[in-house]
């Protein structure tokens, strides 16, 4: 409470910067990683990049003896071979949004190159090549002017090889189409056969480049089958429970059902006895906090899956639950409710908020709660690993193929349990079914790689989905309190809210007992409302499980809550709901991010301002697509509802159609979205995205429970973690997206927040029901 | 020692229990990895096959109960891609991740076996597959381009 009682209010604090030439110049060297050429040959060499070009059947790993005087690579993401043949790096990871084929399709742009003759070649974790952590909805925003850069100084290296060939003016020389034209003799040369020259040059200053403007982009912004498309449509594409080494052992691990339990004895003597078993190794517990490592338990190692799952099966295990042993989540969650209820920690204020709510007529007061979720991936998490000792144990070397989001972490996370640098960690990536978040913790690969150095041979670590849902990084469980006044202009005078959850930060940090204030600015402290008296504060809470990021994050709760309450706001005042959200968004203007203290995901503001004309650009898109005047004229048992937000630093708006039987049976025939995420790479994959989020966020809003008693987690299956089938997800999702020339923000976890609350109220316009307790399934929507 | 046929070859196998899944012997044995597990109780549909034609999930079928049948599997769907499910897939640029889409296709390959004329309601109740990306619509819209072309 030492935070300054009164701040300005938001209009005293917009700002409107000039328009940054952001996407006119290319990133500095430092930001591009630039290494010598030689650098990227010995990575190559040394490297075994898993290559899984376009034809190519199963994964290849590049001959480790090869020597690449043949190519020419001026950085690390791109190398030029005498047959014409670019190789790109994709050092994402790929687990359904398209980045695989995305970014390689920036650099090919800018490059010139011919797609046709583009193999992508996937990246090993390697700091040198910056962020890989595919996670936060920040791959584009991150690496589009990256792949840009790179792609133009190869570009600019060819064109000065042409000119130096051809003895004229490197001005009169432009690449197009995988070749360089003479433009006063209209002589040209393929890429191909400019590699002897080009490999003799200096690579050029990053401000002698100049990019491509945005009109004669060819790839940017148009369509492509994913590179992977083919495979996935054959069963060739290989994931992390495909990826195979020779002479694998495959495992299956009893762990503690309990987070920070431990094994107090244990009987394997059932499980050696079945045919396939191994070896059973017990797991040490992880040291100090979870972090990400690894549980512990007891594992079963065997010549298939199938033998190891059995032989978890047969063994007989007495756990020492320890401290979490009494965890129980509705008793929590009442908890929760109760410290939302009283004074928190204020992050965020404006005016009196206190008095302006004293003073008010009318005072609207909700309270909103969303339970733990689990990430549930199609594919479990799985990895394989190869670790080789010498005579005294000591690790040599540790080699761990993997369906990862975050090859570094791994690279860090496993290097500390082998007692090795994290760089000497050699880590190749599959494609991911799925990850949400899950795979951002590399947990599993720890597990792998103790029991390879157990066992001396590689072994393959498959989680149950059992294991799955029972020990995941679960989303927070929280509890939101709002409180809100409105006048008889129908004006909104005051708005207080408390928001109190488990932070993500307890996985780390053993004084963490609060939202981290990045946790709070995802739909709480960066309220865009227009309020004169504002009160944001937040609550303590502990974590009794591992406690993670799932797909759009602290949006799930905190946009749930304010899409929501703003809904019963504009009832309390008579008002048409989408009227009452544009009028409370006030004037356009951006926020002084600086001011409100607000960290904006660290990007620059006036790259990535809080632009509230664009916010209140999609909500009237949204309502325009919609037709929603005609929601005050539907029939009881149907309605539409809206919300909107500002999420991942790209702008969406939602309204979401209902229909609700008087027997309480919800279906969701039709949704709108209006997504403004800046300039788009790949359209028809934001499109998918944005399909995607809306059922991912229907699945929750209507299911979405996991649920604590005595430690552990009681859903295990698709059965009692119920998710949207065909059948009851959304049926006919219109996507609109803002043709922008704005810098590129987050698109997978945007089109995620707004759904919900949309939803939500769209069921109350149906049937009069307010839902502020999340999942559905546990409300009777019937009406009469 | 067992015999089974799938995708039209019969493979003999040794040491291997009778009342394994069918899905484990295809990935661990055989190595077709294309059939997914997903769950391992008949509740997500990743591990979908074809069984003497009708599509049946490959976790809860034990190898006793495959018997002397004839296994499909999505790498006997099509020796290259040219199913009309598969087609369809690509052209609607169904998947996202693309886990749980061999499932997805040999369930609708199935379906349209029988039926090439499918309502919604017929999609509703034989696409009970789940997709965690959210990829229902491109399937429903491919499921009925496919249709179109074995209706030809």
């Amino acid at each position: 409470m030492s935070h300054p009682r009164k701040q300005p209010t938001l209009r005293e604090t917009s700002v409107r910067p000039e328009p940054p030439d952001y996407l006119n110049r290319p990133v500095p060297r430092h930001d591009l990683c630039t290494l010598s050429r030689r650098h990227f040959l010995a990575g190559t060499a040394a490297g075994s990049l898993l290559l899984m070009g376009k034809g190519s059947a199963t994964p290849a790993f590049a001959d480790p003896n090869r020597v690449d005087v043949e190519s020419f690579a001026p950085d690390l993401f791109v190398s030029i071979n005498t047959d014409g043949r670019v190789d790109i790096l994709a050092h994402r990871s790929e687990m359904g949004t398209g980045i695989r084929t995305g970014l390689p399709r920036v650099l090919a742009d800018e490059l010139e190159a011919d797609w046709e003759q583009v193999h992508i070649v996937q990246a090993k974790g390697d700091k040198n090549l910056g962020d890989q952590n595919t996670d936060g909805s920040n791959s584009i925003r991150f690496f589009f002017q990256t792949m840009r850069t790179a792609g133009a100084i190869a570009r600019t290296m060819l064109e000065t090889a042409a000119a130096q060939q051809w003895g004229v003016d490197v001005s009169t020389c432009f690449a197009d189409t995988h070749q360089i034209i003479h433009r006063d003799s209209d002589r040209r040369i393929g890429f191909g056969a400019l590699i002897e020259i080009a490999r003799t040059l200096e690579v050029p200053a990053v401000d002698k480049l100049r990019l491509k403007p945005r009109e004669k982009w060819k790839y940017i912004g148009k369509d492509a089958p994913l590179v992977d498309l083919d495979d996935i449509v054959t069963g060739k594409a290989i994931y992390g429970i495909d990826a195979r080494l020779d002479n694998q052992l495959f495992a299956v691990i009893a762990r503690p059902p309990v987070v920070g339990g431990r094994v107090k004895s244990f009987d394997a003597t059932a499980a050696r006895k079945l045919p396939g078993v191994v070896e059973i190794v017990p797991l040490p517990r992880y040291r100090g906090l979870p972090e990400f490592q690894q549980l512990g338990g007891i594992a079963v190692c065997a010549t298939s899956t199938w033998s190891a799952w059995q032989g978890r099966d047969a063994l007989t295990i007495e756990w020492d639950d320890g401290p979490n042993g009494s965890y129980d989540s509705q008793t929590f969650a009442k908890a929760l409710k109760a410290t939302a209820a009283r004074p928190g920690t204020l992050l965020r204020a404006a005016g009196d908020t206190e008095a302006a709510l004293e003073d008010a007529n009318r005072v609207i007061q909700a309270n909103y709660s969303v339970p733990h979720l689990a990430h549930a991936s199609m594919e479990t998490t799985c990895a394989v690993a190869d670790v080789k000792t010498d005579n005294s144990g000591r690790v040599t070397t540790c080699h761990i193929l993997a369906a990862t989001q975050n090859p570094q972490a791994v690279q860090e996370t496993v290097g500390r349990a082998m007692r090795m640098r994290g760089e000497d960690v050699l880590v190749n990536v599959t494609l991911l079914g799925s990850g949400f978040g899950r795979k951002s913790k590399p947990d599993y690969c720890v597990e792998a790689a103790r029991l390879s150095r157990e066992l001396k041979r590689p072994v393959h670590v498959t989680w149950t989905r059992e294991d799955d849902l029972r020990h995941d990084y679960f989303h927070a469980i929280s509890a939101i309190h709002c409180e809100g006044a409105v006048n008889d202009k129908g004006q909104i005078t005051a708005w207080l809210q408390r928001a109190v959850y488990p932070s993500i930060e307890a996985l780390t940090k053993r004084r963490n007992k609060m939202p981290a204030a990045w946790e709070a600015e995802m739909g709480h402290t960066d309220l865009p409302y227009d309020v004169p008296n504002l009160r944001l504060e937040v609550g303590r809470a502990r974590s009794h499980v591992r406690t993670g990021w799932l797909r759009s994050v602290c949006h799930i709760q905190q946009n749930f809550a304010v899409g929501c309450f703003i809904d019963e706001l504009a009832h309390a005042a008579g008002q048409d709901p989408f009227e009452f959200v544009l009028t409370a968004l006030g004037d356009d203007r951006q926020l002084d991010m600086a001011a409100l203290g607000l960290k904006n995901r660290d990007a620059d503001p006036r790259v990535y301002p809080y632009d509230i004309g664009r916010l209140k650009n999609v909500l009237r898109r949204a309502a325009h697509n919609a037709a929603w005047q005609r929601n005050s004229n539907l029939p009881r048992g149907q309605g539409l509802g809206i919300a909107c937000c500002r999420s991942f630093l790209g702008y969406t708006a939602h309204v979401v159609e209902v229909e609700v039987s008087p027997q309480g049976q919800l279906s969701i025939p039709r949704v709108w979205c209006s997504l403004d995420s800046g300039t788009i790479v790949s359209p028809d994959r934001v499109h998918a995205q944005v399909e995607g989020a809306a059922i991912m966020a229907a699945s929750h809003a209507r299911w979405g429970e996991v649920t604590f008693q005595n430690g552990r987690a009681q859903q295990s299956n698709f059965d009692d973690f119920q998710v949207a089938r065909m059948k009851d997800a959304p049926r006919d999702i219109v996507v609109d997206i803002v043709e922008s020339t704005a810098a590129p923000a987050g698109v997978g976890e945007t089109g995620v927040a707004s759904f919900t609350p949309a939803l939500c109220n769209a069921i109350f316009a149906a049937t009069g029901k307010r839902i502020r307790d999340l999942p559905l399934k546990h409300h009777d929507l019937s009406w009469s | 020692m067992t015999r089974i046929n799938v995708n039209g070859e019969a493979h003999e196998l040794v040491d291997v229990a009778d009342t394994t899944p069918l899905l484990w012997i295809l990935r661990d044995h055989l190595g077709l990895t294309g059939t997914k597990y997903g769950c391992g109780v008949s509740e997500c549909g990743a591990c979908t096959v074809h069984i003497d034609g009708a599509a049946r999930q490959s976790c809860v079928t034990t190898l006793s109960e495959v018997g002397d049948a004839q296994v499909v599997t999505i790498e006997g769907l099509s020796a290259d891609g040219s199913h009309p499910v598969q087609k369809a897939w690509k052209q609607h640029s169904v998947p996202q991740c693309g886990y749980c889409q061999v499932g997805q296709m040999m369930a609708a390959a199935a379906m349209l076996r029988d039926n090439t004329s499918p309502s919604d309601a017929d999609i509703d109740e034989s696409m009970w597959n789940i997709c965690r990306c959210g990829t229902y619509p491109r399937i429903r819209a491919a499921v009925k381009t496919a249709a179109q072309e074995l209706r030809k």
